[in-house]
């Protein structure tokens, strides 16, 4: 079954053709890369689907509902989460409040005036919030604030933000990116854990090495526009790709 | 963990009961134990505890919160004059009205964040205190200020209820009691008490309202707005009724200053009011729990000190030095006292907020955190290892 459907998508700044005619569909259940060269128009892609950006033209459907002319909270609360290239977390708060915020979005949905209820009587959160930290292995630093963590850490601590509220599409920009080659074996494998409870995957990546370790399928855009859409084994050898990446300087 | 911060706010709830029931004692040996400033310490005690939910809690600094104190004071006037001079409705009215204005203003001004929401809400004050000195004449009285006349109808009042703002007979100006201190004078007054309840149960909502899940999501909103809206949650209404909160304590407060003292005047609703309680707030820590109230009445104290200080009274505290080096120390001094005394506010402010940005709350921590460390080595120097430091608040 197609979890997100992309069809035709145009956008324009000013002068540049950002995204020219972008077909996409994602299956559900499945890990499904975006790869392409600096400036093909990967992140761009993915804030259309996010409501950071509305495209000029074309449609974007997630799980039979339009995502146009929604807005990020909307969107999210029809069960789509991201992980941004720069970790977007509260860094002044601790890592247990960054988690318990999403798990209380996903409950009570996108306001709900609870002040005079107590955070420490919500056990069922709580518990909720230290399993995912413990499943991005950041249990030790749940009461540490978020602003003392390295960058991977931050990472992982926005994974299990994501994670928390069980989404049915989680979109991943440049996971790995700044890592340590051990911190990125264990997010590949992390990241292969999440994939098998059958939670749909759209990742965004520089790192061959993550990518053909996680993707089903993958898409490559180059300079706007989606030049192959294949399984990973016939992405390695396609020569079109090869040229997108090196401007055809082997041939 | 947890169990361990519940017990702290019991215990910080508990010093807070005791030390504003036993504020005439506390002031006392200052000289500040008169109804008047020991109510300006509680009234503007819950003004800047209901600024810092909406600052403290979500980062938004409003420049024009007086408005709704100004607003408070003329609708609590406004029921003296028309039903009686009984407290309960004219605080009701306050409130509601402060908080009617704050959806309005709110609503408007939180479409934009930090500087522009700022200037929006200065914008707003201003537009409402010259309205209050033309087009709302007749419900302001203009620069007179609104007040209740012989001629007004007080349809409720009582004919053995008192000529003054009263609770059920009970006299807001009466001192019940006066007594000595350490030697020095402690007036207990009907007002104080009546303020001092309401600003023991504004505090206890803010503590529950910072512990709550509505509290996490306005920090969350001060820490990373774009991340909350990524997460599902709507931020419009979660500022929005932090906002209408602060209005409302706001009203609180302007009530309250109307039953001390029936009296409303515009001034209470310039920019230079709304800056107050930012001075208020930020000297004390913004975002702690008491800050707020110990700045708005470390403020009110030297208003009420420094203000009183002439020429005459610097003269004689330098009489003991030769004339013309006293007369030369009081030239020196006297821009600093008296109508001056902005002045000293200014360059303490100045002072605290260069040395302790955390503000009076920061430096406490700090003194309490030097004498554990103090008292730690002492202990562990007669247990004869080296002193443990224990990181982090108490």
């Amino acid at each position: 079954m197609t979890i997100l459907t992309v069809r035709n998508v145009n956008k324009r700044f000013g002068g540049l053709k950002a995204l020219n005619e972008v077909n996409l569909t994602v299956e559900q259940g499945t890990v499904h890369a975006i790869i392409g060269p600096n400036g093909a128009g990967k992140s761009t892609l993915l804030n259309c689907f996010v409501g950071r950006l509305e495209p000029d033209t074309g449609t974007v459907d997630f799980d039979g509902r339009s995502l146009l002319r929604l807005k990020p909270h909307e969107i999210n609360q029809a069960g789509v989460s991201r992980v941004f290239q720069t970790p977007e977390i509260f860094s002044d708060l601790t890592l247990i409040e960054n988690v318990m915020i999403p798990a209380f979005a996903r409950r009570d949905g996108a306001f709900k005036l609870h002040a005079l209820e107590s955070v420490r009587q919500e056990r069922d959160i709580h518990k909720h919030a230290m399993m995912m930290l413990d499943d991005v292995g950041l249990t030790r630093q749940a009461e540490v604030v978020a602003s003392q963590l390295s960058r991977g850490d931050k990472r992982r601590l926005e994974l299990a933000m994501c994670l928390v509220q069980d989404p049915k599409l989680l979109l991943l920009d440049e996971p790995t990116a700044g890592m340590a080659r051990a911190d990125t074996n264990n997010t590949i494998e992390l990241l292969k854990q999440i994939a098998g409870r059958g939670i749909t995957m759209v990742v965004i990546e520089h790192d061959m090495h993550v990518v053909f370790s996680l993707a089903d399928r993958i898409s490559v855009l180059a300079q706007g526009t989606v030049i192959v859409e294949d399984l990973p084994e016939n992405i390695k050898g396609n020569i079109k790709v090869q040229e997108a990446y090196l401007g055809g300087a082997h041939l | 963990m947890l169990a361990n911060s519940r017990r702290g706010d019991r215990a910080l709830l508990l010093f807070f009961v005791v030390s504003v029931l036993l504020m005439p004692f506390v002031a006392a040996p200052f000289g500040a134990s008169y109804p008047d400033l020991l109510q300006k310490f509680a009234i503007y005690g819950i003004f800047a505890i209901g600024f810092n939910v909406l600052f403290g809690l979500t980062g938004y600094l409003s420049f024009g919160h007086a408005a709704f104190l100004g607003v408070g004071s003329y609708a609590a006037v406004w029921m003296f004059k028309l039903l009686s001079y009984n407290v309960v409705p004219a605080l009701v009215l306050s409130v509601i009205v402060a908080g009617l204005f704050a959806v309005l203003i709110g609503f408007i001004s939180l479409r934009r964040t930090g500087i522009y929401f700022s200037i929006l809400t200065l914008a707003f004050a201003q537009m409402m205190f010259a309205l209050a000195y033309s087009v709302l004449t007749p419900l302001t009285n203009g620069e007179t200020g609104q007040q209740v006349y012989t001629g007004d109808p007080q349809y409720l009042a009582l004919a053995t209820d008192p000529d003054t703002t009263h609770l059920f007979g009970v006299k807001m100006n009466e001192v019940f009691l006066k007594t000595e201190f350490l030697g020095f004078e402690a007036q207990f007054n009907y007002g104080y008490y009546f303020a001092a309840i309401f600003l023991i149960i504004a505090f206890w909502i803010a503590l529950k309202i910072y512990r709550s899940p509505f509290g996490l999501m306005l920090r969350a909103v001060k820490t990373n707005q774009n991340r909350l809206n990524y997460t599902g949650i709507n931020t419009k209404p979660y500022t929005l009724a932090a906002f209408v909160i602060s209005g409302m304590y706001a009203g609180l407060a302007g009530g309250l200053l109307a039953c001390m003292d029936p009296l409303a005047g515009a001034e209470r609703m310039q920019w230079t009011a709304s800056g107050e309680v930012v001075l208020m707030t930020i000297l004390g820590g913004a975002g702690t729990m008491l800050g707020p109230v110990l700045g708005a009445s470390f403020i009110k104290y030297f208003e009420a000190v420094f203000s009183k200080i002439n020429d005459h009274v610097l003269h004689d505290w330098f009489s003991f030095l030769p004339d013309p080096i006293a007369n030369l120390l009081t030239v020196i001094v006297s821009p600093f006292v008296g109508q001056g005394w902005h002045l000293t506010l200014g360059a303490l402010f100045m002072v605290i907020v260069i040395f302790l940005p955390g503000g009076l709350m920061e430096g406490i921590n700090r003194v309490m955190r030097l004498m554990r460390k103090l008292g730690g080595s002492e202990r562990a120097a007669m247990a004869g290892h080296p002193g443990r430091v224990r990181e982090g608040e108490p």
